[in-house]
């Protein structure tokens, strides 16, 4: 009964466009899937695929990940959790496995949100569930890896990940395209929950191709004295991109911070937002944005909402337009009450002359010292963040700063 | 050995450098004294190469090479080094990733570090939310790991406290080869005859010549560059009847 209430929700919002970002007709994407072998070693995809999938942080030799999830076009080509405490599992099975998993199911993001919410709930493939149990402490990055292969497909994923009480749990997402896929959507639903004193870091290296259209909506939700943090990197370029994921810090001492790090490509749209509910006392919030134009748009959009006395946030967005195009900061800050303390700084600018100036008086040339100021613009320290996890960021923003130049 | 030569230097359609001959041997180092606004900022960022300080006129050589119209980098790759009075702010760059970048190969940055009190800032944004000292000190240590054979300082002990001047001057001393301290096996006349290293400092109080020995003073006023002497003696005039006299003596003209 339920389940077909929100079926129906979704039909009704088959064709309905999205709040922000250009409108998509999604009926010239196939939603079917071709076929792909499951694989029980991640040694046997092929070397192409590694190595793409490498570029968006996704290591085939998974000595240093507690657990895998890769799903090509539409279908879970390989699942494993490799530490005790984790699970790894495609939505699916999960759902079919698991009773409660229908409380967190659907339950941060409406069905008819939009016509992308309502294709991944009538055209749903698959997805993952990564879970950490309580009071387990995964220290190695899950890696989880969505890969278009086919030409023109819309992979249509919905994934929830719950770092139960007391638990950390680091992961990995890399998303990325064959090297002859040209064109293709991503449509992601993702809910993360973070339970009390639960921390949970998640970060997505998108590594799309040129005509790749891409809409995640995600939603978290932030208990008594947990964290939450949220690091998107996108420095390849993509065609569309829009997003805008929400989370709320419902509980005492609760703690958000959201990083991205974007780089908008000569015909390439980029939308991507960050909101933030403070709903209880003493929570904390950061959005932090950098965003470089070589030739794209880019909206950088950030909300913090004050919502109780002593609630603190912090939002920052800058950018800088290397090579034309152009860059939209738009923070916002709502508070409701009393004493809330929030704050921002938004900055658009290019690169001061002075600065170049300066780095080839110390014997650069005019464009190492270009590369180097534009890699410190890019360096956001991220605390709490693990180490192989700050590399893969490293390493995605120095494969970046090629194209730029 | 730098040579200017009848140099005439403008910004916008305002002159600011006039007739500028200059002469720097290999050991040398040289004072600038001059008012503020006379051109002493001018004349080091035009040695350096600053293309908005356009060359109007006449020739700067630095080791026997016409270097008027190269770019910054190529300059700094020739041996010329600077230390800013008010470098700009890089967020994201880290001060030991710029040592590294003035070592060029590899430096020991913290044992370089250590010597100018640095340490701790080597992992910080470089000159974000440093002192004016703390500035001038990272400014030093750059040019520790960039060792160019012609220093030129822009104001080094502005901003400065009284507890850092002497580890400023006297580091100064030593990047310009002006410590004289004979050893077993060299006598003073060796050490001296050995320095190569070229130094032009800006001054404004004078308080570095209580620790840079220097060979050479030069007053620059109003872009005219006159009173070519002693440096002790010409900061002394300067001190009891001011660069008025400067006008009185006619070189202002």
């Amino acid at each position: 009964m339920r389940i077909r209430d929100l079926d129906e929700k979704a039909r009704s919002a088959r064709q309905k466009a999205a709040a922000y970002g250009p409108d998509i007709d999604l009926d010239s994407y196939t939603v079917e899937s071709p076929s792909h072998e499951v694989i029980d070693d991640l040694d046997r995809l092929s070397d192409s695929d590694k190595e793409r999938m490498l570029l968006a942080g996704i290591e085939s030799d998974t000595g240093e990940r507690s657990g895998s999830y890769i799903q090509k076009d539409g279908v879970p080509v390989y699942t494993a959790s490799l530490q005790e405490g984790l699970e790894v599992i495609p939505i699916r099975e999960a759902l079919e496995k698991f009773d409660w998993l229908a409380d967190y199911y659907w339950k941060l993001i409406d069905v008819d949100t939009d016509k992308y919410t309502a294709r991944a709930r009538l055209d749903l493939h698959n997805g993952y569930l990564i879970r950490a149990l309580p009071g387990a402490r995964i220290t190695f990055p899950a890696q989880a890896c969505m890969y278009l292969e086919k030409d023109g497909f819309s992979q249509n994923v919905h994934n929830i990940i719950i770092a139960e009480e007391g638990s950390e749990l680091h992961v990995i997402t890399g998303c990325a395209t064959a090297a002859h896929v040209s064109g293709g959507i991503h449509v992601g639903i993702s809910e993360f929950y973070v339970k009390k004193n639960a921390k949970l870091s998640f970060t997505m290296i998108h590594h799309w191709a040129e005509d790749v259209l891409v809409r995640p909506r995600s939603a978290g939700i932030v208990e008594e004295g947990g964290l939450f943090l949220n690091n998107y990197i996108c420095m390849k370029p993509v065609k569309s991109l829009q997003t805008y994921p929400r989370t709320s810090l419902v509980g005492r001492g609760a703690v958000a911070r959201f990083y991205s790090l974007l780089v908008g490509s000569p015909g390439g749209e980029l939308d991507v937002g960050g909101g933030i509910d403070l709903k209880a006392e003493e929570t904390r919030a950061e959005i932090i944005s950098r965003a470089i134009s070589n030739g794209g748009n880019i909206l950088a959009r950030g909300d913090l909402v004050g919502e109780v006395p002593g609630a603190r946030g912090h939002l920052e967005c800058r950018g800088l337009i290397l090579n034309h195009g152009m860059i939209h900061a738009i923070p916002e800050l709502v508070g409701k009450v009393d004493g809330v303390e929030m704050s921002h700084e938004a900055a658009v600018g290019k690169i001061a002359q002075e600065e170049i100036f300066y780095l080839m008086s110390r014997g650069l040339t005019e464009e190492e010292a270009t590369a180097t100021i534009v890699r410190g613009f890019l360096s956001v320290d991220i605390p709490d963040l693990p180490a192989p996890l700050q590399k893969e960021i490293d390493r995605a923003v120095d494969l970046s700063r090629e194209d730029m130049l | 050995m730098l040579v200017i030569e009848d140099l005439q230097v403008m910004m916008g359609d305002k002159e600011l450098l006039k007739h500028i001959d200059l002469e720097i041997r290999p050991g040398e180092t040289h004072i600038l004294f001059g008012p503020n606004g006379s051109g002493k900022t001018s004349l080091i960022m035009t040695i350096m190469g600053y293309p908005q300080y356009r060359v109007t006129a006449g020739k700067i050589y630095f080791k026997g090479e016409d270097i008027t119209s190269l770019p910054i980098d190529e300059r700094a790759r020739l041996g010329i080094g600077m230390s800013y009075q008010r470098p700009p702010s890089i967020k994201g760059l880290k001060t030991r990733h710029l040592v590294d970048i003035c070592a060029g190969d590899g430096v020991d940055t913290d044992a370089l570090a250590e010597r100018i009190n640095m340490n701790n800032f080597l992992d910080r944004d470089i000159n974000v939310g440093f002192s004016g000292g703390e500035i001038k000190r990272s400014e030093l240590l750059q040019l520790m790991a960039q060792k160019p054979d012609l220093l030129l300082f822009d104001e080094p002990e502005s901003g400065v406290d009284l507890e850092n001047i002497a580890l400023i001057g006297t580091t100064i001393n030593e990047l310009l080869e002006r410590d004289h301290t004979p050893t077993r096996d060299k006598t003073v006349k060796e050490i001296k005859k050995a320095r190569s290293r070229m130094g032009l400092v800006i001054t404004h109080t004078g308080f570095i010549l209580d620790y840079v020995t220097a060979d050479r003073g030069e007053v620059l006023y109003d872009g005219v560059l006159a009173c070519k002497s002693n440096p002790i003696e010409i900061f002394k005039q300067i001190k009891t009847v001011g660069y008025e006299e400067c006008v009185r003596c006619g070189f202002a003209t």
